[in-house]
């Protein structure tokens, strides 16, 4: 019994030894960032905003891009944080819509392209960008001597039936924004018959980007799978990512006119903070070259800002789309049910 | 005397309620509410296809007959197991007993790589078929498929028949079985009529908590079974995050929850009239050394399905977590206390390991003081408010985690409870979903205690907690470290609400394998399948230890 005790006590204290530094203060000095799971930042990068400015950075990840989302929206009387990070150009009309951000004018949106300034009223301003497209194993196209795919109409045709896996776009946003691609692509008339043309030659659909990269693509894993759909920086990662030096990446990505789909990533200051100026004064350092620079090797996305400099892995094995499919914010908020609920019956049942 | 225990029972079931109300009751109302009002934001408008659209009603049939396929085959590959912990004394068993229970604590996404390098097209026994039979294709084609989803629902809950089936069994005494055989009873007589009637109890109970966990089964379903699966927590999911449709994930919700209240109900109701007393015997009594053929067969022919259909997985992921491009070493497990980003939210592996464990820690220490009490509430004379709360102590386990996090968001936001934030609510959360496993282990053994010892102490002079202290704890311990396992096992490999309440600063093992799985490149994928064996490893000396505190007085138990 005795030992039970000191368990008991045991767990007691680890309980409330961290039950004290989690309550949330309303300390001046510290400035909280939500953002989605898969967001990363350097120690580096975050001190220096800490020291510029003595504030302490806090950061509050809340699931994937639409669990963060919906929790800002519910919150949104009582924000949990003072700036958001991590609202796609899939989410933008709907995070709009709900009225839960203030406008802002960085002076660092000059450095930012204009194709990536989606939202004219200023309240979400881009941070960073990432193709989403076909990613194929050389490897495998090379010992079969077949022509690795260069269009989206390759996929449909008798040579490649059978080597696809995409994402489902009602569980993954990769899938999502493939599906947008084959849309804006294919046009609305168009897309459901290439779908059904992909679902004869046997595609493969999974539910998870990771399920389909790590379970299915030949170049990755055991699969049988050489195309998958990717990022247009995945081939950078595998070389960064390598357990040894690699000249080329494993695999390449598809980039050619119409047949990717752009994600710009945006950052808002929540309308319910109290800290409106220090909220300004980080949203202005995400736009700036050092946090802009450490952007490729954290998350493998390209950063909006076009001074910053890219990485050495990144000039060399990463690619941008020439020119991605386009679709616009309003849209997408208009009919995503809508074309989501159309793929799952002409795909899957 | 009735009229004073009665007292002390209602006063029993308080401390476990005031907890359901806040952590659970609580924060769903608000939801709830938010999402059936018309609002600005949200319109219950989208509700009509609920009743138009027969998709639900596919969904909510296919929810079932899977849930139940699945439990009647856990059943039937797992009692044989649980015969074994029960009946036999051999070497390696508690290490065997520990080994059976890590599966339990799996990340899907890890168990769909294991069974892939396993099962898959050019998996270990594709090719050592295609090899033996000259063939030319696989001949296993399991991926995406209904049967992957059963191996997998087999694979997660082959324990919990075992653990509480058998705890029950070995406490047994020998004695009718024996009885029935020196009169002539076959075997297969012997146990279908004496056997299998005395355990039910515990079998029913083990059976629900398969149903439930099959019921509102999630990762198995959306990554194992593949987009043409969905059972309603998928749905729930899909409908809430990706469609924004929070008024239809809300009604699915109430829907699921609705349904495992009534099903609970009637299982419950059942169970408490089916329970007797019974004099509980020691290990020594129960448990025979191997002496006989027969004996030795059934105890390989288990052992041996055991290492075969839990361990290959297992055993695989340990080898793709030593094998790196050039050859068999440690890289990754020594990349993963390298923060080769510099990323602000790089944590090393320890101390994840440290979070996971002290979390599980904690949710385990307010599970057991949750649910010892309940159970022992519910062990009291059937009246209706029992027969209420026993299911309703049931719900967290079915309550989609979406669901339940969002409404945290909306109730937990002011103070005294403004927890959304705090590290606590990673143990608070498991918590919900630990106690119900406290109470089912506890209460086939506290229903089997003889109402005649006590009565026999209180004659005697012993007031209710001393009662309690001298004749319920002692036959109570084996059913107490169940109950304490389970709730160490769900918190330490629980997912889906941990992604919601964990801060970046303090993730959990599964978190962390999650994070790796994130980004292409051979070392994250090598870093998870390290981190994946080292919860395997963390999570069986884990159960060992609580085994060690099995309560000792009292004889064996």
């Amino acid at each position: 019994m005795k030992k039970i005790a000191w368990v008991i006590l045991l767990g007691t204290a680890m309980s409330a030894g961290w039950l004290t530094p989690g309550i949330a203060s309303a300390d001046t000095s510290e400035i909280i960032l939500m953002a989605h799971d898969s967001f990363s930042v350097g120690k580096a990068v975050v001190a220096e905003f800490e020291n510029r400015h003595h504030v302490r950075l806090r950061f509050l990840k809340a699931g994937d891009t639409g669990a963060m989302l919906n929790q800002a929206i519910l919150s949104k009387n009582n924000p949990m944080a003072d700036v958001l990070f991590g609202v796609d150009n899939t989410f933008l009309s709907r995070a709009l819509a709900a009225d839960m951000f203030i406008p802002y004018r960085s002076p660092h949106l000059g450095d930012i392209p204009d194709e990536l300034k989606l939202d004219p009223s200023y309240r979400l301003l881009p941070v960073d960008y990432g193709d989403v497209c076909l990613n194929y194993d050389r490897k495998w196209f090379a010992a079969k001597g077949l022509a690795p795919p260069a269009r989206l109409e390759d996929l449909t045709t008798p040579a490649y039936s059978g080597l696809t896996v995409v994402e489902n776009p009602a569980t993954s946003s990769p899938g999502l924004a493939f599906l947008l691609a084959t849309v804006g692509h294919f046009g609305r008339d168009g897309y459901l018959n290439f779908w059904k043309e992909l679902r004869d030659g046997n595609v493969q659909v999974t539910a998870s980007w990771k399920k389909a990269y790590w379970g299915s693509f030949s170049a990755a894993s055991k699969g049988d799978r050489p195309i998958v759909v990717s990022y247009a920086s995945s081939p950078a990662a595998e070389v960064h990512f390598a357990d040894k030096l690699m000249e080329q990446s494993p695999t390449a990505a598809v980039v050619q006119k119409g047949t990717a789909f752009r994600q710009i990533e945006f950052v808002g200051i929540l309308r319910g903070t109290k800290k409106a100026d220090m909220a300004r004064k980080l949203v202005d350092f995400m736009l700036e070259r050092t946090f802009q620079e450490d952007i490729p090797l954290q998350m493998f996305v390209f950063p909006a800002n076009k001074t910053a400099v890219l990485p050495a892995v990144f000039v060399k094995h990463a690619r941008v789309a020439e020119h991605p499919v386009f679709v616009s914010p309003q849209d997408i908020a208009a009919h995503r049910e809508e074309w989501i609920e159309a793929w799952t019956e002409t795909v899957l049942r | 005397m009735k009229n004073i225990s009665s007292k002390y029972y209602v006063l029993l079931a308080g401390l476990p309620l005031a907890y359901l109300a806040i952590f659970y009751f609580y924060p769903l109302i608000k939801i709830f509410t938010v999402s059936f009002l018309p609002d600005e934001a949200w319109g219950p408008g989208n509700l009509k296809k609920l009743v138009t659209s027969g998709i639900y009603l596919r969904t909510l049939w296919f929810t079932t007959w899977q849930a139940v396929v699945s439990t009647v085959l856990t059943l039937l590959l797992a009692l044989p197991g649980a015969y074994v912990f029960a009946r036999y004394q051999f070497r390696g068993k508690e290490l065997l007993r520990s080994f059976t229970t890590v599966p339990f604590v799996l990340p899907t996404v890890v168990v769909a790589a294991a069974f892939h390098s396993l099962l898959g097209p050019h998996g270990l026994v594709n090719a050592v078929l295609m090899k033996f039979f000259n063939l030319i294709s696989p001949p296993v084609a399991v991926d995406q498929t209904i049967a992957l989803i059963l191996i997998a629902h087999v694979f997660y809950n082959y324990t919990v028949v075992v653990r509480i089936v058998g705890g029950y069994w070995s406490r047994l005494e020998p004695g009718l079985t024996e009885s029935a055989k020196m009169l002539g009873a076959s075997p297969a007589k012997v146990f279908f009529k004496v056997t299998l009637p005395l355990l039910s109890p515990a079998i029913m109970a083990a059976s629900l908590l398969v149903f439930i966990f099959c019921f509102s089964s999630f990762g198995v379903i959306l990554i194992l079974g593949g987009p043409r699966f969905a059972t309603i927590e998928v749905e729930i999911y899909r409908q809430a995050i990706h469609l924004f449709n929070l008024p239809m994930a809300a009604a699915l919700s109430l829907v699921q929850i609705l349904f495992t209240f009534a099903l609970m109900w009637v299982y419950t109701q059942l169970q408490r009239s089916r329970s007797m007393a019974l004099k509980p015997e020691s290990r020594a009594v129960t448990q025979k050394k191997i002496d006989s053929g027969v004996d030795r067969l059934i105890l390989a022919t288990n052992v041996g399905f055991m290492i075969l259909f839990l361990g290959l997985p297992m055993m695989s992921l340990i080898i793709q977590s030593v094998a790196t491009e050039t050859g068999v070493s440690l890289g990754f497990y020594r990349a993963l206390f390298e923060n080769a980003t510099e990323s602000v939210f790089f944590v090393p592996p320890a101390d994840a390991v440290f979070y996971s464990l002290g979390f599980s820690l904690a949710a385990l220490l307010i599970a057991l003081s949750l649910g010892v009490p309940a159970a022992v509430f519910l062990a009291g004379p059937a009246n209706r408010l029992r027969s209420v709360l026993d299911p309703l102590f049931m719900l967290p386990l079915s309550t989609s985690a979406v669901t339940l996090g969002f409404g945290f968001i909306l109730a937990l936001d002011k103070p005294p409870l403004n927890l959304r934030t705090s590290p606590m609510l990673v143990p608070l959360a498991h918590t919900l979903v630990a106690f119900p496993f406290v109470v089912r282990s506890l209460l086939p053994a506290l229903r089997s205690i003889p109402p005649k010892l006590r009565e026999a102490a209180a004659l005697l002079g012993a007031g209710p907690w001393k009662v309690w202290r001298t004749v319920d704890l002692p036959i109570l311990g084996r059913a107490l470290v169940v109950g304490a396992v389970f709730a160490f096992t769900i918190s330490l490999g629980e997912f889906g609400a941990t992604v919601f309440v964990a801060r970046p600063q303090t993730p959990t093992m599964p978190l962390a394998i999650y994070r790796f799985l994130g980004q292409p490149g051979a070392v994250n994928y090598g870093q998870a399948m390290a981190m994946s064996s080292i919860l395997m490893l963390v999570s069986a000396t884990g159960f060992m230890f609580i085994e060690k505190f099995r309560v000792t007085h009292g004889g064996e138990f």
